[in-house]
């Protein structure tokens, strides 16, 4: 292992460069309707391409992941806030995993 | 147009964020230290990153003694996706947003705080947007430090249950807009579909997945800015 502390520099510096960059250069406004529109999606785009299927794996087995999938999404729908969502999702993941076990 | 200033919004915002990422955080604090990291090498890399998935990739390498090129490229690949929220972000900024500003808030664009910011109507502020980072980063960095510290304890059940939690924070995200929006949910559905594709279809697997999230996000919102771009005057876009 080299020194832990160049390589910690250079992956800070490299992340932060990546969101710094376009968000000093950027000043203006963008005018054009599709550009607004697609910038609009990307968020949505990417929070669900990082979610799915990534999150059947996110656990010790596929079996508990898919219960506090199904979990998220209900409380999510039923509008419950980001704490409340995440944490519920890990109480059915925790659960699962105890039946499990104990089967 | 409206312009979200208020610090106290923010803080309330930020809040949830930093209680999840104390869950997230821990997680990677256990693994961190399992690799051959130390305690406070773990801590001092969530301080100064700031990203789960990056700080995941690089431990291995790190540990491996693996090249600066490596660590660059792994980071480059698996965090270009923050380029296309800070461009995303820039148009979000508010007047009172100045330069110095935005290289602060550079720093703490996460993937949950540029959610939270994207999801505000109109425009944010500064003051919003200091409040809504400032919990954060402290939340990333205390549960990596518990996690260091105190991870071999904890049953092994309880690190699993954790995983799911960053992924539940996404949902509870992308929900709202999913329900009410129409295009939006369409667009959501064509960047899972993408992406379970990635995932699943032997050939495109070997790309690493920093690479198809952004596929997969570029696509997507491609295809829906041109079937169903935003009505700009309701969106608005003037200074």
């Amino acid at each position: 292992m080299k020194n832990f502390y160049i390589y910690l520099i250079v992956m800070a510096g490299v992340t932060y460069l990546i969101r710094m960059l376009p968000l000093v250069l950027i000043k203006k406004k963008i005018k054009n309707k599709y550009l607004l529109s697609f910038l609009y999606y990307i968020p949505y785009a990417v929070l669900s391409a990082m979610t799915f299927p990534g999150i059947f794996y996110s656990t010790g087995s596929v079996v508990s992941a898919v219960v506090g999938t199904v979990i998220a999404l209900l409380m999510a729908y039923l509008k419950r806030s980001m704490v409340t969502v995440a944490a519920l999702s890990c109480a059915g993941v925790f659960l699962t995993e105890l039946i499990m076990k104990i089967i | 147009m409206k312009e979200q200033t208020s610090f106290l919004k923010g803080i309330k915002d930020g809040f949830p964020i930093c209680i999840g990422y104390l869950s997230i955080s821990f997680a990677f604090g256990i693994y961190a230290c399992s690799c051959g990291l130390s305690v406070w090498e773990a801590v001092i890399m969530s301080l100064t990153n700031l990203t789960s998935a990056g700080q995941l990739a690089s431990v291995p390498i790190i540990v491996a003694g693996g090249t600066l090129a490596e660590l660059a490229v792994s980071q480059i690949v698996i965090n270009m996706r923050y380029a296309l929220m800070s461009v995303s972000l820039s148009q979000k900024l508010g007047k009172s947003v100045k330069m110095l500003d935005r290289f602060v808030i550079a720093f703490a664009n996460t993937d949950e705080v540029f959610a939270v910011a994207s999801s505000q109507e109109g425009t944010v502020g500064k003051r919003y947007l200091y409040g809504l980072i400032l919990t954060p980063p402290l939340g990333w960095t205390l549960g990596t430090l518990l996690g260091a510290a105190a991870g071999n304890i904890l049953p092994a059940m309880l690190v699993s249950a954790l995983g799911i939690a960053i992924y539940g924070m996404f949902i509870a995200i992308v929900m709202p807009k999913v329900k009410t929006e129409k295009p939006t949910a369409l667009c959501v559905a064509v960047a899972i579909v993408l992406s379970c594709l990635f995932y699943y279809v032997p050939t495109l697997k070997a790309i690493p997945a920093g690479f198809t999230i952004i596929i997969c996000a570029v696509v997507a919102s491609g295809i829906f800015a041109f079937l169903a771009p935003l009505n700009i005057a309701e969106e608005g876009n003037d200074q």
